[in-house]
């Protein structure tokens, strides 16, 4: 599309966006208050800050979401790579619809639903091999891996079809095996979308609450379960500051993601103009 | 001769294995690919459906788990196989329930249908902007959906509350004296669900508008055809593909949705996740809870099933 906004347009982006980050920038303002009650002003403050970082329940939570997120995050990619191509590049096999179900409904099942399913299933599986032990770490990770590829898996769908066939049809004119092609030519162009897949899946991870509270077992409080249950009885100022510090830590690690994949996909349009050429 | 053949035998036998070996692994790779996702999903999506479908045939008991077996095995070696209904007839005859799920149903379609009227002159305004800033403004539609979702919902509950910044704003402005009532009331529960799930309905939009072909657009104003006239009978058209696909991406999660209804809603607003959670969690009536989620999941089969078929067409903007 080329032409310009008409005004109407104009106003809905700045209302839109308004809508989107005033609620943000407000929570992030409010962390900095020095009253106990959230919305009355009581000077500019950090501390808040400092209560939380004197809380052990919050660094625990915290080390435990974060433990989660990276494992979650590098099985999930690495499932979630894996059936992206099976779903781009291997034409029919048997199942593929039924695989290609199973890879879109974690992204829209309602969370209630997939939380109270892994977690029955995990007790049946229990009484049945007596694994897993006891509910916590293990259950929660297996929970998020298997929502968490489906959205990789997406990206790397995304990025497959984006990247076009040319440079492995090249390649295998030049008499490169199927693996050869994969794992030197298709691997490697994949790779800032799998980057892209890991970060989404680590924050997906951090952000869950809902099929972690179904499937966590005693004593095992991730960040947004810890948050949750503190947040049911009203506002904290304190949780503005952890709202503060997770936001801004998100922001980060997504503005990074971004810049690398715009960077490649600068990259491929030159890539395929070179293929392009050489025939 | 015979030593130097002996000697090298078992090393070239080794080297042949060795090769033989790696052409298995090139020739079947292909294989591994495709079974190790696929096995995953089977073990940890598909069969603990099962199991919950399983459970909502069961009796509850004071036991743990809280529910009847199945299958026994009574002396003799006889097997008896016991499925009970009640849980479902519960359901269908406590009007409760029926009210429960209507009113989910109500909440999430008014709720999609905010995010399509917000959502799609967002995306159209997007589409339009320059090159320079269009990836600016699509990251700044995503960021939001990558920041947590409980402190967007927790944002809310400070703007709401009785004493929070929309009623002190008011209140200072002399519009009203005493604050208007808003956290844990419905009006809430809309607002939560539009604000979280609006990049849901961007995206789809965004990438399903971003391949549309301009010239269609300007040989309809060649031939005399108006902007609005060229939207409702052009461009609108080509964008029903990124329009359900981005309603039922709101539609089909908000349904069942259980942190939005408990944070913003309080106890005043009925949603039926929040009635699952609560029977799996307060009541622990794990049969009734499985019960609510099998009527749950055949609700949504259906636009689960148009959302896949959409997908492919309009969501490759994630």
């Amino acid at each position: 599309m080329k032409y310009g906004r008409s005004r109407f347009l104009t106003i809905m982006l700045f209302l839109g966006f308004t809508f989107l980050y005033v609620p943000l920038i407000l929570l992030i303002i409010y962390s900095f208050n020095y009253s106990k009650l959230v919305p009355v002003w009581g000077g500019w403050s950090f501390r808040w800050y400092y209560v939380l970082f004197d809380s052990p329940d919050v660094w625990k939570a915290v080390s435990l979401s974060l433990k989660i997120a990276l494992v979650n995050a590098t099985f999930a990619t690495i499932l979630g790579t894996l059936a992206g191509l099976a779903m781009v590049r291997f034409g029919r096999f048997k199942g593929r619809t039924l695989f290609g179900g199973m890879l879109v409904a974690p992204l829209v099942m309602p969370e209630v639903i997939t939380g109270l399913s892994l977690l029955v299933f995990f007790i049946s599986l229990k009484q049945l091999i007596g694994w897993p032990s006891e509910r916590g770490f293990t259950t929660i990770t297996i929970a998020h891996i298997t929502f968490s590829l489906a959205y990789v898996a997406v990206i790397i769908q995304a990025r497959l079809t984006g990247m076009g066939e040319t440079l492995e049809e090249a390649a295998a004119d030049l008499g490169a095996k199927p693996f050869k092609v994969m794992t030197s030519i298709t691997l490697p162009r994949l790779a800032p979308g799998m980057f892209s897949g890991w970060l989404l899946a680590f924050t997906l991870s951090l952000d869950d609450l809902v099929i972690a509270s179904f499937v966590t077992g005693p004593g095992a409080n991730t960040l947004p379960i810890l948050i949750f249950s503190r947040i049911r009885l009203g506002l904290r100022p304190d949780i503005n500051a952890l709202a503060t510090i997770i936001i801004l830590f998100v922001a980060i690690l997504v503005a990074i993601a971004a810049v690398i994949l715009f960077r490649q996909q600068k990259r491929d349009l030159l890539d395929q103009e070179m293929a392009n050429l050489e025939e | 001769m015979i030593q130097t053949d002996l000697s090298n035998e078992p090393s070239q036998n080794f080297i042949q294995t060795f090769r033989r070996l790696l052409n298995r692994v090139q020739s079947s790779w292909k294989t591994i690919v495709v079974l190790v996702p696929f096995v995953w999903l089977l073990i940890f999506f598909l069969a603990p459906f099962f199991i919950v479908a399983k459970i909502s045939l069961a009796e509850l008991v004071i036991a743990s788990p809280p529910y009847s077996k199945m299958i026994e095995w009574l002396d003799g070696g006889i097997i008896t196989i016991k499925l009970v209904f009640d849980n479902f007839i519960y359901i269908f005859e406590d009007p409760l329930y029926a009210r429960t799920y209507l009113n989910s149903i109500k909440i999430a379609s008014i709720s999609t249908l905010f995010c399509l009227l917000i959502g799609y002159p967002v995306a159209y305004g997007i589409v339009r902007s320059s090159r320079t800033i269009k990836p600016l403004l699509l990251f700044a539609i995503i960021l939001p959906f990558w920041t947590s979702f409980i402190l967007r919902v927790y944002a809310w509950m400070g703007l709401l509350a009785d004493q929070g910044t929309i009623n002190n704003l008011l209140i200072y402005l002399g519009i009203t004296e005493t604050p208007i009532r808003m956290l844990y009331t419905e009006f809430a529960v809309y607002i939560g669900i539009v604000y979280t799930y609006l990049p849901f309905m961007i995206l789809p939009l965004y990438a399903n508008m971003e391949k549309l072909d301009a010239t269609l657009n300007e040989a309809a104003a060649d031939l005399g055809s108006g902007p609005i006239n060229t939207f409702i009978k052009v461009t609108l058209p080509l964008t029903i593909p990124g329009i359900i696909a981005g309603s039922l991406l709101v539609f089909i999660p908000a349904t069942g949705e259980y942190v939005i209804p408990d944070l913003l809603g309080g106890g005043n607003v009925q949603m039926i996740g929040r009635q699952l959670y609560n029977e799996f969690a307060r009541n622990i009536d794990w049969p009734v809870a499985s019960a609510v989620a099998i009527v749950l999941l055949l609700l949504l089969v259906l636009p689960m099933a148009v959302y896949q078929h959409y997908q492919g067409k309009a969501a490759e903007g994630f």
